[in-house]
């Protein structure tokens, strides 16, 4: 055995590529969960096509998932990867561009041969011809040496195949000194019935492992020590999950039933198959038979005195909008979650985007005003959602909780909250018939009052149509229309008394001030902070909430010489900014189904910083 | 642990009040055509309730869009008038979340067949506990005279001036088709069967679907004459009855046999055919229940009225409830802190 040398990194990002068969999505899964119980800071970025197994070998079928980890805090999946493992030649040829000059290449060579080649459009083999002269290239034949670890267990060669995905896994648990214990302990869960693939995936992931410690070809270890974060427990958190507890959080919180409608859609379905599996908490969940039942249901169990939730991405929310509406106008409990999509139209399924901003705030007939609640990071989507419902119950109006795939399927260290600690969510339905009116306002809030069916003497009639102030009936009395229409408005507004103000990461006034919201959190950040460290005058904006704003927003806005918003869109946040407080902000804008890169914003904030923008 | 609802609920109750009809007219004024068929049904309805045995702040009626969705202002319970198509969708989230509750929904042969087909079908497969009145006029009444799912090919309205050509659906042979458990139609102009219709689908276990033929008497006047008025009625329906032969016309003279699959007149009066070799109803039994039904527009047949279908399947809601308690007996009442805790955590210090 060779004497390795170990060397100590404070970040590291890793890109794990292959066929969308070759299990690249748990690869990366299991090397992030143990990177988080190492106590690394991280940051994932899932990116696979939505084809379920796209044709083995092709470039649309590479899938992709990288991991940006360190001793420091780390905020964004990585711009560029110090990494790449390809279990292929399309894997390589796809995600080349995202390694850094210098980078690490470490690839399946089996997965190089003249149809992998021909079929990635490679004219000779990159490995031979001295393309990747300027990288570090480790080429291990994966495919091979999994077999050999697997010789003598009788197995198919497609499952051979299918486990070499650990051989990679352990490799790189071995290069940056991660255990195997935690990957071991899931594949003893997971194919618990099944023990011959147990079997392999085990030996494999070992196999692996002992193919760095003993092959001469890699010389260096890597160290990466624990992150400095705020002491307490940590879990690992995708934002879906999140999703999913904070609703379950919020209905425990208000002493409501959770009940989710819903109708599959990538990048929505986990927040779906997550909730049910919690029986045990009484959450109801439905599989709708589209998505206008899924939010039709949701908003039926409101009426009965559940917390009514839907959740979806954009051509669901496009389907549900007449049923949003019918929200507004019955003025009932809903929360709606749009995990955001490219598109528009089916779009890009996996792929995230910030385009439905606009749908969320104006994407209904009539004047029907919904309040948006925006995630900014995977964790803090526990956060959003809950604020959404305590929101939605308190002024008894549908709330939009906006999030993105990008934050859907992406992960990071969770300070867990301390359950007791959270706020109750105060809720009460009408139980008095003494001077019940169905629309007589709470005159704080301007809520109506919550009744639900089964109380005697509140027997009362709801419904889309046009109701009379103070008594619900129908009425098409053009005066009490305009006074209702405002009333409604009215009572949105009047969120802004509700929440928190706005606060400004760094300095209060100055120079440039970078507006966010929703998934950009991350890139934001760091790319204000690296101006920040170099003395820039340089602050950072992100909002909570974008219907309505908070009211401090419009004089922090003012105090900066220019307003820059980035957003994975045309740029939807920045004419609201525009329209609302006659601001010249500027838009910063990608439409890739990709997430900013912080070098992106950074760049652009050089550019305004030197009156070149 | 006691949900708000349960406290509520619980804070609330009262003792099973005696009604009539008069106690589930809700204060508003009615507003359907002079003559419409509507009127009847809301009255029968209004006589059945009080028989039920249910207190009237447990029963919801919901409704989508149309003449008929009107019906839940006129109902003194609680009521919710939604969007075209969906009552079907809410009522069943409504129900899900309160399997407490009597729900029904109202509905059209546009609201219903049309834009909320497919929210029907499903309601029918799932057996949520939901009754379901549809108010069949062939013809759209709201939107003033257009043809409906349900209109005979050729109709001539507004919007097909050459005749529609839309073959109809069957609703009872739809719901059939969807694995309705119960399934019956009745008349707007026979006032004692519609109660006795409404009353056998309230005590149904799991959706039941009650299609009644309702005159339209601005847009499509007089479209199920044939089959309610006194000159033509019976020797054009067959009122279908469980364990009775089925026999009709004036004299009961007439009756249907089987011919193979095939239901065929006969009559009873040239000594060839007797009641023992009549179809005997069944209502449990699913196969005759297509036949039957498939007898609507069929020539030569009179209109099969009365229960096609009544059968007991287990109910969506009470499953649902299952599995929550079987996950709550073998996994303790869900403890969000300890959720939140469990699986790979680490401690930073």
């Amino acid at each position: 055995m060779s004497e390795k040398t170990v060397q100590s990194l404070s970040e590291v990002t890793i890109r794990f590529a292959g066929d969308s068969g070759d299990g690249m999505q748990l690869t990366g899964t299991q090397f992030t969960n143990t990177t988080a119980i190492l106590g690394n800071d991280l940051s994932t970025l899932p990116d696979y096509p939505a084809e379920i197994r796209a044709p083995a070998g092709t470039l649309f079928g590479v899938s992709g998932f990288q991991i940006h980890f360190g001793s420091m805090e780390i905020h964004t999946p990585g711009d560029q990867c110090d990494v790449l493992v390809a279990m292929n030649a399309a894997a390589l040829k796809v995600n080349l561009v995202s390694l850094i000059d210098g980078g690490t290449i470490i690839v399946n060579t089996d997965g190089f041969n003249d149809k992998n080649l021909k079929l990635s459009g490679y004219k000779e083999n990159p490995l031979r011809n001295g393309s990747l002269d300027r990288y570090r290239v480790f080429e291990v034949d994966i495919t091979k040496l999994t077999a050999l670890a697997l010789q003598d267990l009788n197995l198919s060669s497609k499952m051979v195949d299918r486990s070499k995905n650990f051989f990679a896994l352990g490799m790189m648990y071995w290069m940056y000194n991660r255990p195997m214990e935690p990957t071991i302990e899931w594949i003893n869960g997971k194919f618990v019935n099944k023990p011959e693939i147990k079997e392999a995936n085990l030996r494999v992931l070992k196999a692996g492992w002992n193919y760095g410690e003993t092959t001469e070809i890699f010389a260096v270890r890597y160290e990466v020590g624990p992150a400095k974060l705020a002491p307490g427990r940590y879990r690992n958190i995708t934002g879906n999950q999140a999703v999913a507890w904070g609703m379950m959080a919020a209905a425990k919180k208000a002493n409501l039933e959770l009940f989710l409608g819903s109708y599959p859609i990538t990048p929505a379905s986990d927040i779906l198959h997550e909730l049910s599996i919690y029986k045990q908490f009484g959450v109801k969940t439905f599989q709708a038979e589209d998505e206008i039942a899924g939010i039709c249901s949701a908003l039926g169990a409101s009426f009965g005195g559940a917390l009514g939730v839907t959740t979806t991405s954009g051509p669901g929310v496009a389907l549900k909008s007449e049923a949003i509406g019918l929200a507004v106008m019955v003025e009932l409990p809903l929360v709606i979650v749009n995990v955001q999509r490219g598109g528009p139209s089916t779009g890009l399924p996996t792929k995230t985007e910030q385009s439905d901003l606009l749908q969320a705030l104006y994407g209904r007939n009539g004047e029907a005003p919904v309040p948006i609640v925006a995630a900014s990071t995977p964790a803090d989507c526990f956060d959003a959602v809950f604020e959404a419902s305590r929101l939605a119950l308190k002024f008894m109006t549908p709330v939009f909780c906006l999030t993105d795939g990008y934050l859907g399927n992406g992960s990071e260290p969770w300070l867990i909250p301390d359950y007791n600690s959270l706020p109750d969510i105060a809720c009460s339905f009408r139980k008095d018939a003494e001077g019940f009116f169905p629309y007589l306002r709470d005159e704080q809030t301007l809520a109506r009052p919550w009744v639900i069916p089964g109380t005697p003497g509140l027997e009362h009639r709801i419904g889309g149509l046009e109701k009379q102030h103070i008594t619900g009936n129908v009425s098409y009395d053009p005066a009490n229309h305009e006074l209702m229409t405002k009333l409604r408005a009215e009572k949105v507004e009047r969120i802004a008394d509700d929440i928190p103000p706005a606060t400004v990461e760094g300095d209060d006034h100055g120079e440039v001030l970078v507006v966010g919201w929703g998934g950009t959190y991350g890139a934001i950040k760091t790319a204000v902070m690296r101006h920040r460290q170099k003395g820039h005058s340089v602050s950072h904006l992100h909002l909570r909430y974008v219907n309505p704003m908070q009211k401090n927003v419009g004089e922090i806005l003012y105090r900066f010489k220019h307003i820059l918003v980035p957003e994975l869109n045309l740029g939807q946040l920045v004419k609201v900014l525009r329209a609302k407080y006659l601001v010249p902000a500027t838009g910063l804008n990608k439409i890739q189904g990709l997430p900013f890169k912080a070098i992106e914003i950074e760049k652009k904030i050089d550019e305004i910083l030197k009156g070149n923008a | 642990m006691n949900t708000l609802v349960e406290d509520t609920l619980k804070a609330t109750a009262i003792d099973q009040p005696k009604y009539s009809a008069k106690d589930f007219q809700s204060d508003q004024d009615v507003r359907w055509c002079p003559g419409c068929g509507d009127y009847s049904i809301l009255a029968q309805t209004q006589r059945v309730m009080p028989e039920l045995g249910i207190p009237k702040h447990k029963m919801v009626f919901v409704s989508g869009i149309g003449c008929s969705s009107r019906f839940p202002y006129y109902m003194n319970t609680y009521g919710f008038h939604s969007i075209h198509g969906r009552a079907t969708a809410i009522a069943s989230g409504l129900k899900m979340a309160r399997p407490d509750l009597s729900v029904w929904v109202v509905t059209g042969d546009g609201d219903g067949m049309s834009i909320g087909g497919n929210h029907f079908i499903h309601l029918m497969r799932r057996n949520i506990d939901v009754n379901v009145l549809l108010f069949n006029n062939q013809i759209y009444g709201l939107t003033k005279g257009q043809y409906s799912p349900t209109s005979e090919k050729g109709k001539i309205t507004k919007s097909t001036p050459y005749g529609s050509l839309d073959y109809p659906f069957n609703p009872a042979s739809l719901a059939l088709g969807a694995s309705a458990t119960f399934v019956a139609r009745s008349l707007d102009r026979d006032p004692r069967h519609m109660q006795t219709i409404i009353r056998r689908a309230a005590d149904h276990r799991g959706t039941s679907f009650v299609e009644i033929y309702q005159n339209c008497n601005v847009f499509n006047d007089g479209a199920f004459y044939q089959f309610t008025e006194k000159e033509s009625k019976d020797e054009s329906v067959v009122f279908i009855e469980h364990g009775k032969p089925l026999v009709f016309g004036k004299e009961k003279d007439k009756g249907i046999r089987l011919n193979g699959f095939s239901p065929e007149v006969v009559s009873l009066k040239d000594g060839s055919w007797s009641v023992s070799d009549l179809l005997v109803h069944d209502e449990k039994d699913t196969t005759l229940s297509f036949i039957l039904a498939d007898m609507t527009y069929k020539p030569g047949l009179p209109r099969p009225v009365g229960i096609f279908l009544a059968l007991d399947r287990p109910v969506y809601e009470e499953e649902m409830v299952r599995q929550i308690n079987f996950a709550q007996e073998k996994q303790s009442d869900g403890d969000m802190a300890k959720l939140l805790n469990s699986g790979d955590t680490w401690i930073v210090q």
